[in-house]
């Protein structure tokens, strides 16, 4: 899974019916120091996500499939959770 | 799936059986602020209905075979979606 941080809302009227008129975020992806890496996505969000929040993003078809509960949805990436934090080089807690 | 511009369309004749009629759209991946990024492909429409200079949602590889329900599938870039905005949010703080 990617990190990544929302950035913008996809508005889209028009769209293949397995999104089924579902949010679509812009991510930016992140590295672990929470900079931009410049990379981005559009993925459906899955979990609520919001304006400017760190989000975890799923980027697999199966398991976006799987998340969505839509064998033929033809996408690929999906907002699973809103990272709280990322801890590097300590053991968690 | 990335943004795109749709920048052209592609007429194939002579094509693989399971792609006739299918609309082949050439599209310019865009960037977050919608500027050109990496080379122009040629995606399947996955709505059938975007045209020259209209900003598309586009999904790779094997996703994109199944933009277009009733076919084998062998595309590997699809049009998803008509994108009429990307509305920035504001920035709110990162939790």
């Amino acid at each position: 899974m990617k990190i990544g941080r929302v950035a913008a809302t996809v508005v889209a009227t028009i769209q293949v019916p397995a999104l089924d008129g579902r949010r679509l975020l812009l991510v930016d992806l992140l590295d672990l120091e929470g900079r931009a890496t410049g990379k981005d996505l559009i993925a459906v969000d899955a979990v609520g996500a919001g304006a400017g929040e760190t989000v975890l993003v799923l980027d697999e078809g199966n398991g976006a499939r799987q998340v969505l509960s839509a064998p033929q949805a033809p996408l690929r990436a999906v907002v699973v959770g809103i990272v709280d934090a990322i801890e590097l080089g300590r053991p968690a807690g | 799936m990335n943004l795109g511009r749709v920048i052209g369309t592609v007429v194939a004749t002579t094509i693989y059986p399971g792609l006739e009629g299918v609309r082949l759209l050439i599209v310019q991946p865009l960037d977050r602020r919608l500027a050109p990024r990496g080379r122009p492909v040629v995606a399947a429409d996955g709505v059938a209905m975007a045209a020259p200079g209209e900003l598309v949602a586009v999904v790779a590889s094997r996703e994109a075979s199944l933009a277009l329900p009733g076919l084998p599938g062998p595309v590997d870039h699809a049009v998803t979606a008509i994108v009429d905005a990307v509305e920035e949010l504001a920035g709110g703080p990162p939790r």
